[in-house]
Formats: C-alpha cells, sequence, structure tokens
C-alpha cells in the first residue's frame, strides 16, 4: 500500500535542516503500524509527506502503486481527498460547522450534492454512535466525541489509509483507549493505518511500531 | 461554479458568523460609492447649471462691434471710432462663406408705460433672423416675433419679454395692446421668453424702426451672425483672425490692431468654458476614484483578517482535499459579494440623494439656483459602469487576501490556535 524509497528531505530555513535521511519503508494493506521517536526525530514530517502535506526531495513515494512526487497542488489535493484519511491531535474541526457538517466536508470537495452527502455523514456518525449529536457544534461535543466525529470525517471519503497523528494527545486515558478501540475496529474492516504517537502503550496496540531517530529509523518492532 | 448554491451557502454562512465585520467592510465601501456618486452628481449638477445659460443662444454664433482704434492707420488719427453700417452687412452676406443667420442690431434704453405703470426697458431693434440665432421662444398664444413687413414698413412694434407683461400689463394678454416708449407708441406684437441670466424688461422692435428713430437712420450697434463648420477652438480662433483681416480693410484700420473691433464668439467662449468644465470632471473622477480606492482598501483589509483568522480553517479544507482554486474562488466571491451589495446600497443612496436635491430645484423660487446647478443627476451609463467597478473592485479587494489564502500550508495552518 505504502512503498518509501530512501525518502530525503531537508528543510531550508537558516541553516539547512536535514530531518529525513533515506527512509525505506513498505506497510503493507490493511496493516496498522505506529510511528514513535523523539520529538525533532522526523515523525511528524515523514506523516506529511505520507498525507501529501509536504514534498520530500530524493527518494520515490509509491501510494497504492502511484508515484507521488512532483504534484500540482490541485492533484495534490484530488489525491489527499480521495486516497487519505487525517485524525489530528487537535480534532481540527470546523468551529461553526455542526458534527454533521464536518463529516460531510470531504465529500463537498468531491461534488457530492448536498442532501446525499448530509445523509451519508449521518450514516458514519451512527456508526461512531453519534447519531443524536449530529446537529450539535463543535463547542458542544466532548474531547473523545469530536474525535469520533473527525474518524467519520476521515472514513466518509472511503481512502486507502488513514494517517493519525497524535489521535490522542488530547485525550484523558480512558477516552483515548476508546478511540484506539475504534481506530483497531475500523483497521479490522481493512483500512490500512498509520499512527504517530509518543505514547507506548498506544503503540503497543498496533501490529509493528516503527522507531524514528535522527531522521532514520532505528528499528522496526512487531508485535506479538 | 459561481453559480454552484453549495457554494453560496459557504459564503453565507462565513458571512452570517462574522456579521459586524461584514457590516463594517460594507460601510466602507457604501461610503466610497456615495461619496463617489455625490461628487459625479454635483459635478453634473454644476455642469448643467452652467450650460443652461448658454442654452438660448445658438452656441454657434458671432457678434462683434464698433470700438475705437488704437493706432494710426493711412493717415488716420488712433482713436477713431469705427462704426458698423451697411458695408458690414454686405461682407458678411458676400464674402463670409461661413456665415449662416445675420442681423444688425441697435440697442438702446427707454422708459416705458402703459396707463399708470411704467419701467425702464431696454430695446433691441433686430430682424427676424435674430429669432433663429438666440433661440428666441414665444410664449404659447403670445404673438409672433418680429416679421420682414415689421422691418420694410418700420412699424412701431414690438415683442416684450415676461418681465415687461408683468408690470406693465399684470400678466394680461398684451399682445394688440399700445404702450409709450419716449411719447412713441407701440404696439405689442408678442411675448418672448428668452432662458438666461437676469429678469431684467427687455423688448426687441425691427431693426430699421431702432435705426430710423434711434440710430439717425444709419448704421448699427452690433452685427451678430451664426457660424457653420466651425467644430474646434483652432478653427474659430483662425476665422476670427481672418475675418478681423477683412474688417480692417473695409473700415480702413489696422489689421494688426485688435482694438478696433469687439468679437465675442459663443463657440469659442462654450469650448474654453467645457476645457474648463472638463477639468472639473477630471478632478471630481480622480477624487471619486481616490475615494473608491479607499473603500476597496478597505475591503482587502478586512479580507486579509478574514483569511488569516480563518487560517486554521483554510488548512483543514485544503487537508481535506479542497484545491487552490476551490479556496480563491470562495475568498473572491465573498469579496465581491460583500463589494457589490454594499456598493449598490451606497449607489442607491447617493443616486436618490441626486434625485430628491434635482427635484427640489425644480419645484418654484428654484430658478435663479436652477441656472447655478441643474438636474444633480448621474445617467444609465455611469451606473452600469460602476456596477462593472464594482465587480471589478471586489475582485481586486478580494485578490490579495486570497492569494494568502492559497498559499497557506495546511501543516502550519493546523498547529495555529
Amino acid at each position: 500500500m505504502i512503498l518509501l524509497e530512501h525518502i530525503n528531505k531537508t528543510y531550508h530555513n537558516g541553516a539547512p535542516l536535514h530531518v529525513l535521511k533515506g527512509i525505506d519503508l513498505e506497510i503493507k494493506e490493511g496493516e496498522m503500524v505506529s510511528i514513535m521517536g523523539a520529538s525533532g526525530s522526523g515523525k511528524s514530517t515523514l506523516l506529511n509527506i505520507l498525507g501529501i502535506l509536504d514534498t520530500y526531495d530524493t527518494g520515490k513515494y509509491y501510494l497504492n502503486h502511484v508515484l507521488i512526487k512532483d504534484l500540482s497542488e490541485t492533484k495534490a489535493a484530488e489525491l489527499r481527498n480521495k486516497m487519505i484519511g487525517f485524525v489530528f491531535q487537535s480534532f481540527n474541526l470546523i468551529t461553526f460547522k455542526n458534527a454533521m457538517e464536518n463529516v460531510a466536508l470531504p465529500l463537498y470537495y468531491q461534488g457530492v450534492s448536498r442532501k446525499k452527502r448530509n445523509q451519508m455523514a449521518l450514516e458514519y456518525l451512527e456508526k461512531m454512535g453519534l447519531k443524536e449529536w449530529a446537529k450539535h457544534m463543535p463547542s458542544e461535543l466532548s474531547g473523545g466525541q469530536k474525535q469520533r466525529v473527525a474518524i467519520a470525517r476521515a472514513l466518509i471519503a472511503r481512502p486507502q489509509i488513514i494517517l493519525a497523528d497524535e489521535p490522542t494527545g488530547a485525550l484523558d486515558s480512558k477516552t483515548s483507549k476508546e478511540v484506539i478501540h475504534i481506530l483497531r475496529e475500523v483497521n479490522k474492516e481493512g483500512m490500512t493505518m498509520v499512527i504517530v504517537t509518543h505514547e507506548r502503550a498506544i503503540a503497543e496496540e498496533t501490529d509493528k511500531i516503527i522507531y524514528l531517530k535522527d531522521g532514520v529509523i532505528e528499528s522496526i518492532m512487531v508485535a506479538k | 461554479m459561481i453559480w454552484d448554491t453549495e457554494n453560496w451557502a459557504e459564503i453565507v454562512s462565513t458571512i452570517k458568523k462574522n456579521k459586524l465585520r461584514t457590516f463594517l467592510t460594507g460601510f466602507s465601501i457604501s461610503w466610497g460609492i456615495l461619496m463617489f456618486c455625490i461628487l459625479l452628481s454635483s459635478g453634473n449638477g454644476v455642469r448643467n447649471g452652467m450650460m443652461s445659460n448658454f442654452g438660448s443662444r445658438s452656441v454657434n454664433s458671432l457678434q462683434y462691434w464698433g470700438r475705437s482704434t488704437s493706432v494710426p492707420y493711412q493717415g488716420f488719427p488712433n482713436n477713431r471710432p469705427i462704426t458698423l453700417d451697411e458695408k458690414d452687412l454686405e461682407l458678411i452676406k458676400n464674402h463670409i462663406p461661413e456665415a449662416g443667420d445675420i442681423t444688425p442690431m441697435i440697442s438702446t434704453n427707454k422708459m416705458i408705460s402703459y396707463g399708470t405703470y411704467n419701467t425702464n426697458c431696454s430695446f433691441t431693434g433686430v430682424t427676424p433672423e435674430y429669432m433663429r440665432i438666440n433661440e428666441i421662444k414665444i410664449v404659447d398664444n403670445q404673438g409672433r416675433f418680429i416679421n420682414g413687413m415689421d422691418i420694410k414698413e418700420h412699424r412701431k412694434v414690438a415683442v416684450i419679454n415676461k418681465r415687461v407683461r408683468e408690470i406693465l400689463f399684470q400678466n394680461g394678454d398684451p399682445v394688440g395692446k399700445l404702450f409709450i416708449a419716449d411719447g412713441l407708441g407701440y404696439t405689442v406684437i408678442g411675448v418672448f421668453e428668452e432662458d438666461a441670466w437676469g429678469n431684467d424688461e427687455s423688448a426687441y422692435i425691427p431693426f430699421t424702426t431702432a435705426q430710423l428713430l434711434y440710430n439717425q437712420g444709419w448704421g448699427m450697434h452690433d452685427i451678430s451672425f451664426t457660424l457653420k463648420n466651425l467644430k474646434t477652438e483652432k478653427d474659430n480662433k483662425a476665422f476670427e483672425e481672418k475675418f478681423r483681416e477683412k474688417l480692417s480693410v473695409i473700415h480702413h484700420y489696422d489689421p494688426s490692431d485688435k482694438r478696433a473691433v469687439g468679437i465675442w464668439n459663443q463657440l469659442q467662449n462654450y469650448l474654453q468654458f467645457l476645457g474648463l468644465f472638463n477639468g472639473i470632471s477630471a478632478f471630481i473622477w480622480i477624487i471619486g476614484i481616490g475615494t473608491l480606492l479607499a473603500g476597496i482598501v478597505g475591503v482587502s483589509n478586512i479580507m486579509l483578517i478574514t483569511v488569516r483568522e480563518r487560517t486554521r480553517e483554510i488548512g483543514i479544507r485544503k487537508a481535506l482535499g479542497a484545491k487552490p482554486s476551490s479556496i480563491l474562488g470562495s475568498i473572491l466571491m465573498e469579496s465581491v459579494f460583500i463589494t457589490s451589495i454594499f456598493g449598490y446600497i451606497g449607489m442607491f443612496l447617493g443616486v436618490g440623494l441626486g434625485e430628491l436635491v434635482s427635484s427640489i430645484l425644480q419645484s418654484p423660487g428654484m430658478e435663479e439656483i436652477a441656472h447655478v446647478i441643474s438636474n444633480p443627476t448621474i445617467d444609465v451609463g455611469v451606473a452600469i459602469g460602476a456596477m462593472i467597478t464594482l465587480i471589478l473592485s471586489g475582485l481586486a479587494a478580494g485578490y490579495f487576501p486570497a492569494y494568502k489564502a492559497v498559499k497557506i500550508q495546511p501543516v502550519e495552518a493546523m498547529r495555529t490556535e
């Protein structure tokens, strides 16, 4: 599903900063992997490259056998919309839209009619157990509920992979467990999933833990 | 894409979120357009008012009169008075191809009376052509102007203005009535109307009568004639030059002596006046456009703040697959929407104000002011122009903020709290 061949990335803000130093990685379809590392290890950069939110300098990145390189912004937006679902630490819901409208947003950019996308959004919210919260604004939801809305939003466009950036970072341990449980459920339905986290407990729930250190993969630990 | 209701729903929802800000933005553009309209309408008003002073006189005419020479010439001393006479008429008729209608004129002031009423009145002896040259209008059903028979028979008849009718005849029908001027009786043959400055008593009498009674039966004070085919100020200058030369031959004065005859060229004055007003118009446009620009900068500024405040939201949208064109479009459409709606409010107020002032000016008792300001409104062409300007303004105001929005990096945008 994901194939990285010797990915290099350098930031040029003042002194050049070589963040990723030749990453080779393969993530198979249906896998659930986590990326761990200290801050500055390059894990966020790696996730941004995987999510086509950032570019890389040299190497090759295949997403579902499609080479992702030198894309126009429009093309990148299209691929993000169709192939990737994002779950963020700070939820990133749009504050003036209710839960249903937030979930429906990716479909808006696919040109799906309002009626159809709202109906689909309700289905996904129901899966997350939030049907009766559909008309509520994000400010009226708890952290766990917000993250479940965000997961519903990530799923609605039926992407190839889910990228989660510290999905439990803003949640208490009980809610964190719930969220990771939901992600596991989604994965069991066949969704490839990449989670960036610094919590060992979360990482241990995944099939594979990738340790990053100073821009290189230090080790890959496969769960029992 | 523009007519996609989904997009409009998005825009309306963002505007609703920020009512005060939208209102303040809109106010600046409304104000700009309002000022623009007021400036343009008052400019038009002053122009129309001034034009009405030219209105009654045929624009393309020239009047000249004898003065006195300033240099000796061919044995004649200087300060010799020049008097116009039949030679002048013959010259214009036969040797000036540009001349159209011609009238000689003799002017005098007389005390006139009817019954117990009397007043001082300016008399001008003219030929029937005068009516066309100066666009004299006869008041409805109040007689006629001077005709050929009046001239031929030296009739003692007069065409009086409304003011004389008011004073001598108390606004009754004066046609056929006899009034006295210096012991001579004149029959009123008509009442005329002249759209010009002032409201003094004046009357026209046959030129031959005036010449006989008030000018020793010879010569004339002024000659007025219409001009054909002289369009530009340059043409007029050249014509005047040539005309002075011809006059110098028949009156025997130095061709370079500008003092010998006085010339009033209506068209040339009109053109100069037009030039002055074009200058004023240009000035008004510059101020108007400046005000509008200030409005545009205001909108642009507030849109920039909007984009900044929405950075996170735009970042989320981009991460979820919003294309750059979609972001660009939504910001531009919002800008055009705000600019157009509030611009129209401003334009509506401005045009309304113009029409209001216009209707006040047209009410009775405002005739004098109407010569200064008249019909202070703007025409449809300007309104359509303004509509296009508004949309372009919206695009201009939105462009920079929209560009900023497109450049937002989703990763960084979503990190900002």
